[in-house]
């Protein structure tokens, strides 16, 4: 018998550095994504889009269309209507228009489909289409949608006065969402000796995976049974979707979810080329694939955040804060499909508390229509988190600076102790565990922060100095693992998630999930979960995801839920496992169960070191002969419906040197704290970590997609919209603790979003730092050097 | 992102593709790279009905120097640019150049004279070839003609080539021992054009500027020849008076269009920065 510290390593379990793998596959190119898939008598899908952002549609012209050699098909809303499929409904209970009926009401909106016998037919088609347009005034200014005056969106809404949220209380009002005590916020507010507030815009972004959005409808006309293959982050609730509109049962529905390029949120929800493909297949009796192009990808299908924030913050004189209010103006764009939770039309934005312990709160979050694309996604974070982690960040910088406290000391101040957890803040949410003062000061000891400071006020009395310095603070706390299936739902479907473990007769396994790994490494993960919890080598575990055929129903990969709900579901399907293999394993040693004990891949005797039986030999007596009485077999199947969400946080310090001559901001450091609890995968975390920090630095330095006057989309292709390389990527420096979640069955809390969510706003706080000692409180995202660069021009610090 | 067809020609001689532009006329475009004209033709900005692709004509490739000139054919990739031992050390400013531009998938594929030709203001090869004093060779039926680099480009891609013509040879003297050189380019990230960029080319004498001829990059509907600020140096030992002067008169004549990299006054700023910057650098190599 092995050593157990040999067997140990062998089984690479929880806590081993194992090897992503599914890198072999990606890094040959031997991955297969949705355009890799080509089915016999496939067809191609291409969109006629619209050129304005508000216009109604005189005329669609088909004619010169259907003459181009190889077009099959042009669809309009008009051929989808007697289907009831020109309007479709959206995740956060608005419609939204398939194909544009009678009207479009942003710029890339879809108005028809070209269905051609190659992908060149299809685009020499949707530039045949002839579509007359009479403009109509444009709304782009969130802040202006609700004003008397202003043009009018949504006419299949007149007269709606209720929404899926409530009272709409103007024609292009979507949902007044409300959390917190307003009375006690603003009771703290009139007892407050101090108080601040900051505006704050976060800009509309894109969570621009590498692959865009695509699928393969295949719709088998003779067993009535539809196949789509689809890049979705979500395949078991497009399932339930695509029934529900289609009339299909859902039985002969299949969505399958290949490798996907990432995802980030933009993959969650149902789009309308999906349903136009889908639609087409049906009605040909061909397979029709549709794939996004890059310029599509970032104007049509789901953008991120656009908020329009108001932050107040109440505190006594030391720093302490006695009250928090906020006011959002959320730009939804033209139709409400935001991806979240469907009781939660601001997702989890009363997170905006943060980790500090602020006794009232209150903040309320107006969802509006403008003539921009719909969307609303968490990109890469738990829903609207990040856009709550931003506000309070730079809210508390703001104070700091306005009391001359020093950053890293008004937040030890203000902190949620260790011993105060479980937290119920303000708002509701209970907080599962945490040490924030620990993980900050770990961060201040590694990077010596008095040394900085005192570097940084050398250079500000240094008036001859060409550069600026900044440092960044941020010490954050997510909420994700969404969630009780009590208070989180999808259309109705609970946001629990499953696994089935099937046990093989010589040993190994195999796992399916109801979650969809996008770049997560789940293969990976999922594998060291179930042999820490069953004693199969992780390299004899199989993990399968994304087959709605063959998976048990999940709800997917998004807002950091794979682990705290997904993971969850592995351990508990393989403790039942686990506790039937006890007693196929007392049979076996013919002693009873409680003379059991389980060590790494066995059950041994208790007292009599020589008698075990491995999980091997186990599963081969499940097969061959089981104990009587017990049923053949060794699988389980476990619908984990989370008690609550988890809490990861993290403890972010960033410094950039910025030119005065030219605004360009270097990254001359960036330290990571994060603590997501327990460590599945050491290596995985630190990749989720380095993926989330260059995506938290791509929007805060140069991500934005802006909009004229006219609603034209402005930087919607990758030469402008910034995805960095490894060449202006900083270097990244990780650290962490460990502060198991109590009510996860592994104290897992999830990883990949933190990054993303704390840094974001650690930039920003590092760059308005830079500026700080010339009264500059807040600066805008994106910190692109011509923007930095106006900053120096008003301060006189630029000619 | 899908072209309208064309149809493809792939001659093997510079007269066999001049024939064919006089044969196809307005409707044919050269094909070099196809790093600027594929992707206009994809969006559909341009659609040619007919490609004259130029890459299996091997005498339009090559560096060599001839009678103390260096003589750099069109269809010399970037990459090549980078890697050929003879520019580093007679015209390291072209090197310098090439390295800033796109990636390396650009660079493999992207030649110097498509770059040229394509008359885009954002390019890096219009105002390198100016600061350089190069003479382009251009090929049409009526036989061989050479035009200054500073006379070539006219206008937002607007060239001197005729429709029928190709641009077959790039010339430039060598350095003078002693000469410094810089391209400094500010740009948002790796792979983009110049927010602005600028060329110098500089020799010192007993520590006064004897030399110096500088070009910009992307401030105006082309590369531009900063002459004015070429004279604010000659004369003058490189202090801070004489590059703030030059700044000023490189600023001058600066009309940048707005873009999502700046505007106007953003860009013209960072054209007198970038030429500090350029000036610093090419002062340093300047021995
Ligand atoms: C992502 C990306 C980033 C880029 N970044 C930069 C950059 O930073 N700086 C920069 O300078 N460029 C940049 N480019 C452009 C790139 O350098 C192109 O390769 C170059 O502009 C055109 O050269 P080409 O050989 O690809 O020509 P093509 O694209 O094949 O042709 C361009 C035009 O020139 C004409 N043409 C080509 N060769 C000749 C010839 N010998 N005679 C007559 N006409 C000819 C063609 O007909 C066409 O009109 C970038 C391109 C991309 C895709």
């Amino acid at each position: 018998m092995n050593a157990p510290i040999d067997r140990a390593a062998a089984l690479a379990g929880i806590g081993q550095p194992r090897l992503r793998k599914e890198d072999a596959r990606f890094v040959q190119g031997k991955g297969r994504y949705v355009d890799d898939i080509k089915l016999p008598g496939m067809v191609h899908m291409d969109i006629v889009r619209s050129p304005l952002a508000h216009a109604r549609i005189k005329r669609i012209d088909k004619s010169a269309a259907l003459a181009v050699p190889g077009v099959i098909a042009v669809l309009t809303a008009e051929d989808l209507k007697p289907l009831k499929l020109h309007w479709m409904p959206t995740l956060a209970g608005d419609v939204q228009a398939v194909l544009a009926d009678g009207k479009v009401h942003f710029q890339m909106q879809e108005v028809a489909v070209v269905i051609a016998e190659d992908r060149y037919s299809a685009a020499d088609g949707v530039e045949a289409v002839a579509v007359e347009y009479e403009e109509l005034p444009v709304l782009v200014d969130a802040l202006k949608a609700l004003e008397p005056d202003a043009p009018v969106l949504r006419e299949d809404l007149a007269g709606k006065t209720e929404g899926a949220h409530g009272r709409r209380l103007h024609p292009n009002h979507i949902f007044t969402w409300e959390a917190g005590d307003q009375a006690a916020a603003d009771a703290a507010f009139e007892a407050a000796p101090v108080r601040v507030e900051e505006a704050l815009f976060y800009p509309r972004v894109h969570p621009c995976p590498l692959e865009t959005c695509g699928c393969v409808a295949a719709f088998d006309p003779v067993r009535g049974e539809l196949t789509t293959y689809m890049t979705s982050q979500a395949p078991h609730v497009v399932r339930t979707v695509v029934s529900m509109l289609s009339g299909l049962p859902e039985s002969k529905v299949r969505i399958v979810s290949p490798d996907i390029g990432g995802g980030f949120g933009n993959k969650v929800g149902v789009y309308p080329g999906y349903v136009c493909a889908i639609v087409a297949s049906i009605v040909l009796g061909r397979p029709v694939k549709w794939i996004e192009d890059r310029i599509e990808n970032l104007s049509s299908t789901a953008f991120a955040r656009d908020y329009h924030m108001k932050g107040e913050l109440a505190a006594t004189a030391d720093g302490r804060i006695t009250g928090l209010r906020v006011h959002v103006v959320a730009d939804h764009g033209a139709f409400d499909a935001m991806a979240s939770p469907s009781k939660y039309p601001a997702g989890l934005f009363h997170v905006c508390s943060g980790a500090y312990d602020i006794p009232a709160a209150y903040a309320r979050v107006d969802g509006v229509y403008t003539n921009k694309a719909p969307g609303g996604v968490a990109y890469r974070c738990s829903f609207r988190v990040t856009e709550a982690v931003y506000l309070i960040e730079r809210l508390i910088d703001v104070l700091a600076q306005k009391l001359n406290i020093d950053k890293a000391e008004i937040r030890m101040r203000n902190f949620i102790r260790k011993e105060q957890f479980p937290y119920r803040s303000a708002f509701g949410l209970e907080y599962d565990s945490g040490d924030y003062a620990a993980a900050l000061r770990k961060v201040l000891d590694a990077v010596v922060y008095p040394a900085l400071r005192a570097e940084q006020a050398a250079k500000r009395a240094d008036p001859a100095s060409p550069s600026l310095m900044g440092i960044g603070l941020t010490t954050f706390t997510e909420v994700v693992g969404a969630g009780p299936t009590t208070s989180c739902d999808i259309l109705g479907v609970g946001m629990f998630d499953s696994c089935e473990i099937r046990v093989h007769p010589t040993g190994s396994a195999i796992a399916r999930m109801g979650t969809i790994s996008q770049g997560q490494g789940h293969q990976t993960t999922y594998a060291q979960i179930v042999a820490t919890e069953l004693g199969i080598p992780s390299e004899e575990v199989q993990v399968e995801e994304g087959d709605t055929s063959t998976a048990p129903y999940g709800l997917g990969t998004y807002g950091s839920r794979s682990t705290p709900v997904g993971g969850a579901a592995v351990a508990m399907a393989a403790r039942k496992i686990h506790a039937k293999a006890k007693k196929i394993a007392a049979h076996l040693l013919e002693v009873s169960e409680a003379d059991l004990e389980w060590e790494l891949d066995r059950f041994k005797v208790r007292g009599d070191p020589g008698r075990s039986k491995t999980m091997k030999d186990i599963a081969w007596a499940a097969y061959h002969e089981p104990p009587p009485g017990l049923e053949p077999g060794l699988e389980a199947v476990h619908y984990y419906d989370p008690p609550n969400f988890t809490f990861p946080f993290g403890a972010y310090l960033c410094v950039v040197d910025i030119t005065k001559a030219t605004g360009e901001v270097q990254v001359r450091r960036f330290y990571a704290l994060d603590d997501c609890g327990t460590r599945i995968n050491p290596m995985i975390i630190e990749g989720q970590i380095h993926g989330g920090l260059t995506e938290g630095f791509a929007v805060a330095m140069g991500q934005k997609l802006d909009f004229d006057a006219q609603g034209n989309i402005l930087g919607n292709t990758l030469l402008d919209y910034f995805l960095p390389t490894a060449v202006e990527t900083p270097r990244w420096e990780t650290d962490y603790t460990v502060t198991p979640s109590p009510h996860h069955p592994l104290g897992a809390k999830g990883v990949a979003e933190s990054p993303h969510v704390g840094s974001i706003p650690c930039f920003s706080s590092a760059v308005a730092d830079a500026f700080a000692h010339l009264g500059v409180t807040h600066l805008e995202m994106p910190h692109t050097a011509y923007r930095v660069w106006q900053t120096c021009r008003e301060l006189k610090l630029a000619a | 992102m899908i072209p309208p067809a064309f149809d493809y020609h792939a001659p093997t001689s510079v007269g066999e593709a001049i024939g064919l532009l006089a044969r196809l006329g307005g409707d044919a475009r050269v094909l070099a790279g196809g790093h600027s004209l594929l992707p206009m033709m994809k969006l559909r900005f341009a659609q040619p009905g007919h490609l004259v692709d130029l890459n299996r004509i091997s005498a339009l490739r090559g560096i060599r120097e001839e009678g103390g000139v260096i003589r750099i054919g069109a269809m010399t990739t970037e990459h090549e640019l980078i890697a050929f031992r003879l520019l580093q050390e007679k015209l390291p400013l072209l090197p310098e150049a090439a390295r800033q531009i796109g990636d390396p998938q650009v660079r493999n594929r992207g030649t110097l004279g498509g770059d040229l030709a394509h008359g885009d203001p954002a390019n890096d090869h219009p105002a390198i070839a100016i600061a350089l004093d190069a003479t382009f060779v251009l090929e049409g039926p009526k036989g061989p003609r050479t035009v200054k680099a500073e006379d070539f480009f006219l206008g937002l891609y607007l060239t001197a080539l005729a429709e029928d013509e190709i641009l077959t040879e790039i010339r430039a003297a060598p350095f003078a021992p002693g000469t410094g050189w810089a391209y400094d380019k500010l740009k948002r990230k790796t792979g983009d054009w110049a927010t602005a960029a600028a060329a110098v080319v500089l020799r010192l004498e007993a520590g006064k500027v004897a030399y110096a001829r500088i070009a910009l990059t992307n401030v105006a509907a082309t590369a531009l020849r900063a002459v004015d600020a070429e004279q604010a140096l000659l004369g003058r030992p490189l202090d801070e008076a004489a590059i703030r002067d030059a700044m000023a008169r490189a600023r001058a004549i600066c009309d940048p269009a707005e873009d999502l990299r700046g505007d106007a006054a953003y860009k013209t700023a960072m054209a007198g920065e970038m030429l500090r910057r350029a000036l610093g650098h090419a002062a340093e190599r300047c021995r």
